[in-house]
């Protein structure tokens, strides 16, 4: 690609064939500077429509625990809470899960079961939210409800995170559809960079006489920063999610201690909310929640991308995810 | 003492791999447990009506969620409009002529526009086009969408074309071709499979999306007759449905699960094959 980009070191001969050439090239790169356009777009309209609420709660609008529309009154604490929350368990959860996976897949898995099992675990990534939502609310919470809440409170219930009544819908509930929704995420980029380990790693580990598993340790330990990308980006989308959280975790705007309890999280008060939304200083306040997600999202993602890319820029995997 | 140091080397090999095969079964249960409970489900619900009546009101039986139907094929074929040529110019952009600091910068930010949350989006869409219009549209529910489609569109079909080998634009230069018309004649039908498959993906993703339209498209119980008001959708009646007290109307929420499931499905595999076949 790179011997193409030299169409101003033509001889003049071919001006004529320059024009069309100079034309595709402004073309294509105004629909990629549109891209960028976007983004700033993006940042503006929130921004600007959220003025008010900044202006009066000011950076106490992330810190205040009141949310009461009645007395236009915004705090977001709880939202921020729940939405930080939630992701830590989905990340407690599906971390170890995907790793052995992305393991199993470079390391165990016979060429004819890689690719149907990666295809399989990434169709997880394609079922929409809402189905997850729907699965959620009416197999998952009732199986919480029963099972899994009752077990732990018997067993762990002195801690007051496993304390409390078995709602089912809640925090706990929240982080399990989130861990399984982030799954092929964390999998399939963690494999992505296991691949991109250089095998004279592995076979110097070998040829020093360590088992098979001390040198998978060796490349675990050296990717380690591509799979701390795919866990940020996992915990990105974690925080974004909406449906399948807004579904099973109680929306309830309270911060409590135990897991059982419902709680609520910056995308989904969003999405119960802004049609409800009347008073002006109301919609502006969620607005600029979603500014504080959009922010995040930036920040996270940036950070994941320039993680993962650093550690997979000279291979050929791992830039396409 | 050195055999069982070297004994517990073994162990421990065997058993971390076969945590790892443990993991793999734990990652597979609830894929499984989503499919066998939307296919048993949805069945019940499932006829010729849901695909072709209007819903009904509670309490009558029957009636479908054909308009919904309908209503997520124009939402994505708005979004469509936004989102494929966007995509698409800036993939052939990156690709071709893309390898310098604002291709760089382009590509990050393709990337991390892919992270945004998807509500996130529908929020800008409803600052953008509904409180200017001051009500809720189909176009609202497309823009939003289409801005999610960009980023696919575009690294897949950067992807894809830099599969393209060097020598077909070698070749095609070497004639005298201008570079244009390469990329437009050559470059990219070598790779259109390649370039349907992000489109495919894009599409998929779209069809699949709630939370963007539940404030710019919201929702509509009878058959469109335009652009320029509240469309319903798949997807938000599925939600509407799956959290009300009614048991029709879960069912059917069920049945519109199955069908969403059934598309991506259909969607999934259709790609893998299209992609297999090519490279």
């Amino acid at each position: 690609m790179n011997a193409l980009n030299h169409g101003e070191s033509q001889s003049p001969k071919s001006a004529s064939w320059n024009v069309g050439d100079m034309i595709f090239k402004y073309l294509t790169s105004f629909f990629a500077a549109l891209v960028l356009l976007l983004i700033a777009l993006m940042a503006y309209e929130m921004y600007s429509s959220s003025s008010l609420s900044i202006q009066k709660f000011g950076w106490g609008f992330l810190i205040g625990t009141e949310w009461d529309p009645v007395m236009d009154q915004y705090g977001a604490l709880p939202f921020v809470y729940g939405t930080l929350v939630s992701s830590f368990i989905a990340l407690v959860l599906a971390l170890p899960v995907g790793l052995g996976v992305a393991i199993f897949l470079t390391e165990l898995a016979p060429k004819w079961i890689e690719r149907p099992l990666s295809f399989t675990i990434e169709l997880l990534a394609g079922i929409p939210s809402i189905v997850y939502g729907l699965w959620g609310f009416f197999v998952m919470v009732p199986w919480i409800r029963t099972t899994v809440e009752p077990f732990l409170s018997k067993y762990l219930g002195s801690i007051p995170l496993f304390a409390g009544a078995p709602y089912g819908v809640g925090m706990l509930a929240a982080g399990i559809i989130l861990s399984i929704m982030i799954l092929p995420i964390i999998s399939s980029i963690s494999r992505d960079v296991l691949k991109a380990v250089p095998i004279a790693q592995k076979e110097a580990a070998l040829a020093l006489g360590s088992t098979r598993w001390e040198s998978t340790r060796i490349a675990l330990s050296y990717s380690r920063s591509g799979i701390m990308g795919a866990t940020i980006l996992g915990l990105g989308r974690a925080f974004g999610e909406t449906m399948a959280v807004t579904m099973v975790i109680g929306n309830r705007p309270v911060i409590s201690a135990s897991l059982f309890e419902p709680g609520y999280t910056m995308a989904s008060v969003l999405a119960n909310e802004f049609t409800e939304a009347t008073s002006e200083m109301y919609i502006s306040a969620l607005i600029e929640i979603a500014l504080v997600l959009f922010v995040v999202a930036l920040l996270v993602n940036a950070a994941a991308r320039l993680l993962v890319w650093s550690f997979t820029r000279n291979s050929d995997v791992g830039g396409r995810l | 003492m050195k055999t069982i140091f070297f004994r517990y080397r073994k162990i421990k090999n065997v058993g971390m791999y076969a945590l790892c095969v443990a993991s793999v079964l734990v990652a597979l249960v609830p894929l499984m447990l989503i499919f066998y409970h939307t296919i048993s489900h949805g069945l019940e619900a499932l006829s010729v009506n849901f695909f072709t009546q209007l819903p009904k009101p509670v309490g009558e039986p029957g009636g479908g969620l054909g308009n919904a139907i309908v209503g997520t094929l124009i939402l994505v074929g708005l979004g469509s409009l936004i989102g494929l040529p966007i995509g698409i110019f800036s993939g052939v952009y990156l690709s071709e002529f893309g390898n310098n600091k604002f291709g760089m910068i382009v590509r990050f930010m393709t990337d991390v526009l892919n992270g945004v949350p998807s509500i996130v989006t529908g929020v800008v869409a409803y600052t953008i086009v509904v409180l200017p219009a001051k009500h809720f549209s189909a176009y609202a529910g497309g823009f939003a969408l289409g801005i999610l489609m960009i980023p696919i569109v575009t690294r897949t079909t950067e992807e894809m074309l830099k599969t393209v080998p060097n020598s077909y634009r070698e070749a095609a230069l070497a004639l005298g071709i201008p570079q244009w018309k390469t990329t437009l004649r050559i470059i990219i039908p070598s790779a259109i499979g390649g370039i349907v498959t992000g489109v495919m993906l894009a599409v998929a993703r779209a069809a699949g999306e709630t939370a963007p339209l539940l404030f710019t498209a919201l929702n509509n119980r009878f058959w469109h007759t335009t652009l320029d008001q509240p469309i319903a959708s798949l997807t938000v009646f599925i939600y509407n449905y799956g959290v009300s007290p009614f048991e029709d109307w879960i069912a059917q929420a069920w049945a519109g699960a199955l069908v969403l499931i059934l598309l991506i499905l259909f969607l999934s595999v259709a790609v893998r094959f299209a992609t297999r076949q090519r490279f």
